[in-house]
């Protein structure tokens, strides 16, 4: 197992180094530029520019010297914010984002399993079919719908909360993204857990555990849920790097300062080196989610090996 | 308040009430609808950063509360019987936030800052009118060769190509503000940040968290700090504008520069008066691939000009925040009379009858329709704007089609002369005066993106350049536009852009303006 | 839980999980709606006498309403617009019946002409002279008024939004169904061979994963269109291209774990083909999680595609989807709400459909379950 958490680390430094070189060409084959805006520059002034960020050297040259400087840690100053380096937007935005998705993560992973299980429990029932509508619901009503509801209820009309902005980071600022981060993820874990658990519950050594008269309690825990969770780990993975490096969506309709919203922004604004250190950062967080996913199987189904 | 700089500029909140304590401080929460690119007045090119620079920082000439021009750091000036050459008389105790005296040292250094090539200034070119400014910023010259010197600690003397009438006005522009020479040696690339950057503004920086806000504080070293009634603004970046509206309503905000103009009505009814509109120095166009067949002909062009009803477009899609445009300099500079097309007072369905008798004479109809595709970066006022366009044209057979590209890949392609037919853009002014928009036309600049190509044209914009008074050179610029706008539609005007800000009723002193300025020193919040 | 298949014991995997199917109320009454929600937006703009493109300059942003348009109040307004735009003055107007009277006047003689800014109107029709002073400076005129229908209101450029969201189901239901099913298809196929392939291939191709979930998307994008210019079938490209990476991690991990079931390993002992066993054991096995997964891809589909049509890929105005539509309610929210609830209303209840034919599919696809 270590030999083998050990291989996919070194893996990973292939793997980053291909993420690199294609966002690399991928972004700067891309038309439009940095200095690419309604108020148009001179040709003298943009080439200035482009000279005093290094853009006038061929691109294979641009690459190795970008190359260079991410091996040594630097990624450069923003083009679009030049009065910060990538590097200190992503340590002033990476620990909001953090905390906002890890409190979604569990969020969504523990109401949202437990009223999947439940709702496998009771099939059919009434509290079945609630839990799907739920789900349906939270899975079809775009964040960009929920965000703003909720402004208006207990931003305006109760109260309770202000409408926008991080202040020092309070319970009150951070309740409404943390909601509207986790509701749709809640709504898929719940589905992919009802489902996974009624077939769970429907194998061979479910039905002979039960058969045995073991407790429901015992069932659920030690058998059925086991197996139960492998589809929702598989889904967990993608979803944790996707929730902890933030939402364009909510952190700029929150108006929150996270680093989710350089994902979009920085490739609209072809900001290349915050382009580059945003591929990095979810580059990260994907392959630690996923290897952290393949251990878990190993967990849950002992039948799963590495060599 | 005995507060040091350093810790006043840490931008220790609670320290700050300790010092204060006895009274509540005024905070005004700016909402701004992006952050600024940079704090280095040399390096900003956006309203955005105008907005805060121009609370930090004071250039030669200030803006009042109405833009009106006053003396700022130069407590006043003289001009050359040729007016070509003039002389500033620095403002005495009008200090840096630091402590230092502002010297001409410091705006002879910034000035060859700002077109060092090295510096890579977005704005350089507005140095244009100072000898040799136009050379060092290709590298043709050096910095040091920049018709600027120090007569004296406090008289600061600039050399000018030719008489400028609008060189005092470029001087509120914040490409021309003084940054400090010591401070800016000694920080280097990290002089713009919180605790680093000093200014000789009414506020000084204390908090920069991108994406959140920016809090400047009052400067005690100001000059006139005595008259500045409000301690601390939050400039916080609002790019969601029905957040930022739902914010101003929970009062989390006191003013946004941007409004939703969709929902204009909705949001007069809520907030009354505290909507603002009026007119600004822009202009919203579109381009017609000049050197491309069937556009290089300008019946045709004005068929489709004529076409556009443009009164529907103010007052539908925008909610009359913008204004009918038949000229691409706006109204409103003063000595300037624009140059109209020439069915500008006609009424619209007489436009079309003329547009619908070109169309024939060129042989289109319905066997032979029009075809015409709309580029245009995604907004959605812009799309709107299109949408209408589109179905304006139709009744006249001409087919249009739309298409729609993020802001980076549209400009992109036009400035790489790409194909297109007729593209969106737009332009606002940087100081009053008719040229900043005219020189778009001329054969040689960047953001000629329709190709216009008239030597008649260059001529009077050369003319006018080289014009030894004020009125002629107008008089050439207008000429100018009626020659290249109004007769060859080089652009096609639509409308002319409009302010539409929301301040809140709390917030005094806040007065309508063209150029939208509104520096902080001058409000007062209650 | 149905016990037709017990009962039948003869039958094939497929037609006993048909037959379960057609069982399932929820999943019936569900593939009935669907079908019925396509027909609605395929023959649905034909009837409501609004052209999706249609800009009633008149109407912009006016509340949904079962009774007619122009009210009593708008018509003076519409008038003076419509007066103004002639650029001569209004001296007085009064409403006989269904017919407007108009007097206007101006310095300059009128020419009568001036009734087809009346006619221009979107409130009125059939504008006719009435009578004209001699010295051609006064005149009246009169129109009727025209009623016009907007069941669910307009939106910000004045159109009918009714028949732009039965135009917008087309496009949604396209995407949503084949944009799903790529994604599905690819997915599945990727995953498993990668899951029952296991060792190195499964190591490769999962690392193959990570590097497309890395990738910046929206250079993706805009390289797609630069390429090859605005293109539907681009569109499932796009979004197939990206959402079928969580299908595959999904149905790796199931397949991960299936290979080792005793029931696998033992058709494998007994000599069974590798594809024998995929169709028998594996496939079925899969369906569970694919087919849930499958109903929450669908909205991510359609809202992705407005993002992708924000970017210049999606559908190009003045077509629209419910995407489109949706996200531009958002921004009205509080202020014109109709312009997301009836886009929502249909979005969502498509979705429930589909889910509870997804669910229908699974209880009807499970082998475990016989």
């Amino acid at each position: 197992m270590l030999r083998y958490v050990l291989r996919r680390l070194l893996t990973a430094i292939p793997t980053l180094f291909v993420i690199v070189t294609i966002s690399f060409f991928l972004m700067r084959v891309a038309p439009g530029g940095p200095f690419n805006q309604e108020k148009g520059l001179n040709p003298v002034i943009k080439a200035n520019l482009e000279r005093a960020f290094g853009l006038d050297l061929p691109l294979w040259k641009q690459y190795f010297v970008y190359l260079g400087n991410l091996l040594r840690g630097d990624f450069g100053p923003s083009y679009n914010l030049p009065d910060f380096t990538v590097a200190e937007l992503f340590a002033a935005g990476l620990p909001i984002s953090l905390q906002l998705g890890t409190a979604a993560l569990v969020l969504s992973l523990v109401i949202g399993c437990a009223m999947g299980i439940y709702a496998a429990l009771r099939q059919n029932s009434w509290i079945d079919y609630l839990v799907t509508a739920v789900a349906t619901a939270g899975s079809t009503i775009p964040t960009f719908v929920i965000a703003p509801v909720y402004q208006i209820i207990f931003g305006l009309l109760l109260r309770w909360a202000p409408v926008g902005g991080w202040g020092d980071g309070t319970f009150a600022n951070k309740i409404g993204p943390v909601i509207t981060l986790a509701l749709p993820f809640l709504a898929i874990f719940a589905r992919l857990m009802r489902g996974s658990m009624i077939e769970a519950l429907h194998t061979h050594h479910i039905r002979t555990a039960r058969a045995l008269g073991l407790s429901d309690y015992s069932i659920i825990v030690r058998h059925a849920l086991r197996g139960a969770l492998l589809p929702v780990v598989s889904y967990a993975g993608p979803a944790a790097a996707a929730l902890l490096t933030g939402s364009i969506i909510v952190e700029s309709i929150f108006q929150i300062p996270g680093v989710g919203r350089y994902f979009v922004d920085a490739a609209l604004n072809r900001d290349y080196t915050l382009v580059m250190g945003t591929v990095v950062v979810i580059a990260i967080f994907t392959i630690a989610f996923n290897l952290i996913v393949d251990l878990l199987y190993a967990v849950l189904d002992p039948r799963v090996r590495y060599e | 308040m005995n507060v040091s700089f350093k810790a006043w500029a840490i931008g220790s909140t609670m320290l700050m009430m300790s010092a204060t304590g006895a009274f509540a401080e005024v905070v005004f929460n700016r909402g701004n609808s992006a952050d600024p690119e940079s704090l280095d007045p040399h390096k900003t090119s956006t309203v955005y950063e105008a907005n805060i620079v121009r609370d930090l920082f004071m250039g030669l000439m200030v803006h009042n509360a109405k833009a009106e021009l006053q003396p700022g750091a130069a407590e006043s000036y003289t001009v050359s019987p040729d007016g070509k050459v003039y002389t500033f008389k620095l403002r005495a105790g009008a200090n840096w936030s630091d402590g230092s005296p502002v010297t001409a040292n410091d705006f002879v250094f910034s000035w060859q800052r700002v077109t060092d090539p090295a510096t890579a200034s977005e704005y350089a070119y507005l140095m244009a009118p100072v000898v040799n400014a136009e050379d060092v910023t290709a590298g043709k010259k050096k910095p040091a060769e920049l018709g600027v010197k120090a007569i004296d600690d406090m008289t600061f003397e600039v050399m000018l190509n030719a008489p400028t009438p609008y060189f005092l006005e470029m001087l509120t522009h914040q490409t021309t503000f003084p940054v400090s020479k010591a401070n800016v040696e000694a920080k280097a690339a990290d002089f713009t940040k919180a605790g680093n950057l000093v200014s000789n503004g009414a506020y000084v920086l204390a908090e920069f968290v991108p994406n959140d806000h920016i809090k400047i504080v009052k400067n005690d070293k100001f000059y006139d700090a005595a008259n500045v009634k409000i301690d601390i603004v939050n400039y916080i970046p609002t790019e969601d504008r029905s957040t930022a509206m739902k914010r101003l309503e929970a009062g989390e905000l006191d003013s946004n520069d941007d409004i939703p103009t969709e929902q204009l009505a909705e949001l007069k009814a809520k907030f009354g008066d505290q909507v603002r509109l009026g007119p600004l120095l822009g202009t919203y166009y579109y381009a017609f691939k000049l050197d491309k067949a069937p556009w290089d002909n300008v019946k045709l062009r004005h068929a489709i000009s004529m076409a556009i009803d443009r009164d529907l477009l103010a007052e539908k899609v925008w909610t009359n925040t913008m204004i009918p445009a038949y000229s691409f300099v706006p109204p409103g500079i003063g000595g300037y009379e624009t140059s109209l097309t020439e069915y500008a007072e006609t009424s619209q369905l007489d436009r079309e009858d003329a547009a619908k008798k070109i169309l024939t004479e060129l042989g289109y109809g319905p066997d032979k329709p029009l075809k015409m595709e709309i580029r245009y970066n995604t907004s959605e006022n812009h799309k709107l704007t299109a949408v209408a366009i589109q179905e304006q044209l139709k009744p006249l057979g001409i087919e249009v089609s739309l298409l729609n590209t993020d802001t980076k890949t549209h400009y992109g392609h036009l400035e790489q002369k790409g194909d297109f037919d007729i593209a969106r853009a737009g332009w606002s002014a940087d100081y009053k005066d008719p040229a900043n928009f005219l020189d778009l036309c001329k054969s040689t600049a960047g953001t000629n993106y329709g190709s216009y190509n008239s030597k008649e044209y260059d001529d009077l914009m050369a003319a006018a350049a080289a014009a030894s008074s004020p009125d002629e050179r107008m008089k050439k610029l207008s000429d100018a536009e009626a020659i290249g706008v109004a007769r060859d539609l080089c652009v096609v005007p639509l409308l002319h852009y409009g302010f539409h800000t929301i301040v809140s009723s709390k917030i005094k002193g806040w007065e309508d303006n063209v150029m939208d300025v509104h520096p902080s020193r001058f409000l007062s919040k209650e | 839980m149905s016990d037709v298949a017990s009962v039948s014991p003869g039958r094939s995997l497929w037609a006993d999980a048909w037959a379960r199917l057609k069982a399932n109320r929820a999943a019936t009454f569900s593939a009935l709606y669907l079908v019925l929600m396509t027909v609605v937006c395929l023959i649905g703009p034909l009837l409501t006498s609004h052209a999706f493109t249609t800009i009633y300059p008149d109407y912009v942003r006016t509340p949904p309403s079962l009774a007619p348009y122009p009210r009593a109040d708008t018509i003076e307004k519409s008038l003076r617009d419509a007066v103004k735009r002639a650029r001569i003055e209004i001296s007085g107007w009064r409403q006989e019946g269904a017919r407007v009277f108009v007097a206007v006047s101006s310095a300059k003689p009128i020419d009568e002409r001036v009734v087809r800014y009346l006619d221009r109107s979107d409130t009125f029709e059939d504008a006719k002279v009435e009578e004209k002073s001699a010295d051609g400076l006064k005149l009246t005129m009169s129109g009727r008024v025209e009623h016009k229908y907007f069941y669910f209101g307009t939106d910000n450029s004045g159109r009918d939004l009714l028949t732009r969201t039965l135009i917008a189901g087309r496009v949604s239901l396209a995407i949503g169904l084949l944009a799903g099913f790529v994604a599905v298809a690819i997915g599945v196929v990727y995953g498993a061979t990668s899951g029952l392939m296991g060792g190195k291939t499964d190591e490769v191709m999962m690392r193959i994963v990570d590097i497309l979930y890395s990738l910046p998307f929206i250079f993706f994008v805009i390289m797609l269109v630069v390429f090859f210019g605005r293109n539907f079938v681009l569109m499932f490209l796009a979004v197939g291209a990206v959402l079928w990476l969580d299908m595959a991690r999904i149905v790796r991990g199931q397949a991960l774990s299936l290979r080792r079931q005793e029931y696998v390993q033992a058709a494998e002992a007994l000599g069974v083909r590798q594809s024998g066993i995929l169709i028998r054991h594996i496939i079925p096995n899969l369906l569970g999680p694919v087919v849930i997964y499958m109903t929450l891809l669908v909205p991510q589909v359609i809202i992705l595609e407005s993002f992708l049509s924000f970017l210049g890929l999606g559908v190009q105005e003045p077509m629209a989807s419910w995407g489109v539509l949706i996200s531009a309610g958002a921004k009205n929210i509080g202020t014109a709400d109709w312009l997301l609830v009836f886009p929502s209303i249909f979005l969502t209840s498509t979705l429930f459909a589909l889910n509870f034919i997804g669910d229908g599919l699974r209880d009807a696809l499970d082998p475990k379950d016989r």
